[in-house]
């Protein structure tokens, strides 16, 4: 129960912290899951991966994290505290919204929140990249990735699966990392 | 008084365009499910605009910059808050459930069948592949969204600042919106020049 009710106001708290999209919580979901519940940088950044084939919102995973804490009723409770005050949220500022209309701070705010945003995603790319990179060849298959879905218009999960079969074959042919 | 040329007080509510609350999970649970590899948000622009036409471009503007504004992931801000125009709360519920509802389904089969065999070597060497693909892919994303602030001199103050504050003084999130929040509304407060008359 204890474990539920920690993970309850965790994710309630990063859903409401998630400016400008889940992106900008990871590092400090990672630093949270490791400090408080025991979930390693490697399974972090796994778990995180996997959640990055899946259909929809690219945050689904957080679901994971909550089965891995304390099984399907853990999930339940990241997807309710994660997902539930975010949106009522949003809902209540909507209708205000529609009451009031734009005003120059609105612009304001998003103006000075998007860099916040981009400087936590900044930091999200250095956590996962700390535990994701690993050697010469997962840093040749990030970069690798990172040009081609800046130049191209290949779907990233065509890409992503691709590493990983390249990467397993690479891997246990030569024992690169 | 010609009571036959009714205008309605608030221009937008001119032909409200109706949805159930199965027309929302629906369209949004289709969205949720082909989304694979994001462009989430572009799916969701055409379901509303051109699809169904439940918003004009204006209103899906709106729309768009409120999710943005509030915290959430904006994919489903969108969705709730396209549901509650239409639906009120209860076609906010529809339309957020069906948007996340493949890829949940999605992420705990495969979360579970990780769980279960996570020391398999070969699981192991296609994850650390899969895993270095998601680090590139997360790049280029960030590059794209903050491609326009990555030229400008405030913005990269911004930018920097946080990335120190939470990558290397380690400090918690709640601490670095506290000290950056204000700093940068500051930095981007309104100039009297754009304020209303």
């Amino acid at each position: 129960m204890a474990a539920l009710i920690h993970l309850a106001l965790t994710f309630g708290m990063l859903s409401l912290l998630a400016v400008g999209g889940g992106t900008a919580v990871l590092p400090e979901m990672q630093t949270v899951l490791e400090q408080q519940f025991n979930i390693d940088h490697t399974t972090f950044v796994h778990i995180y991966s996997i959640g990055q084939l899946a259909p929809g919102p690219n945050m689904l995973m957080v679901l994971v994290f909550g089965f891995q804490v304390a099984g399907m009723l853990g999930a339940a409770v990241v997807l309710f505290s994660f997902f539930l005050p975010s949106s009522a949220l949003c809902l209540t500022v909507g209708r205000l919204w529609n009451k009031i209309g734009e005003r120059p701070w609105r612009r304001a705010v998003q103006n000075a929140l998007e860099p916040i945003s981009i400087g936590l995603m900044c930091s999200g790319v250095y956590a996962v990249a700390k535990a994701a990179v690993i050697g010469p060849l997962t840093l040749a298959m990030a970069a690798l990735t990172l040009v081609v879905l800046l130049f191209t218009r290949v779907n990233p999960v065509y890409m992503i699966l691709g590493m990983g079969v390249m990467g397993a074959a690479l891997m246990h042919t030569f024992g690169l990392k | 008084m010609s009571d036959q040329i009714n205008l309605p007080e608030a221009g937008q509510d001119t032909l409200k365009p109706t949805a159930t609350l199965w027309q929302l999970f629906k369209e949004f649970l289709v969205i949720g499910a082909v989304s694979f590899g994001g462009g989430i948000m572009a799916y969701e622009r055409f379901l509303l605009i051109e699809k169904r036409k439940w918003l004009t471009v204006d209103e899906f503007m709106a729309t768009l910059a409120i999710s943005q504004t509030m915290p959430g992931l904006n994919s489903v801000n969108i969705a709730v808050l396209a549901g509650d125009r239409l639906r009120g709360t209860s076609g906010a519920v529809a339309a957020a459930f069906g948007l996340i509802l493949p890829g949940m389904i999605f992420v705990l089969i495969a979360g579970v069948a990780y769980s279960a065999g996570e020391d398999h070597p070969l699981v192991n060497m296609l994850l650390a592949g899969v895993a270095a693909g998601a680090t590139g892919l997360l790049t280029s994303v960030t590059y794209k969204i903050g491609n326009q602030h990555f030229k400008r001199l405030k913005s990269i103050a911004i930018i920097a600042a946080t990335f120190v504050l939470m990558s290397f003084l380690k400090l918690s999130l709640v601490w670095v919106i506290v000290i950056m929040g204000p700093l940068a509304l500051f930095m981007y407060r309104p100039r009297a020049e754009t304020e209303p008359k």
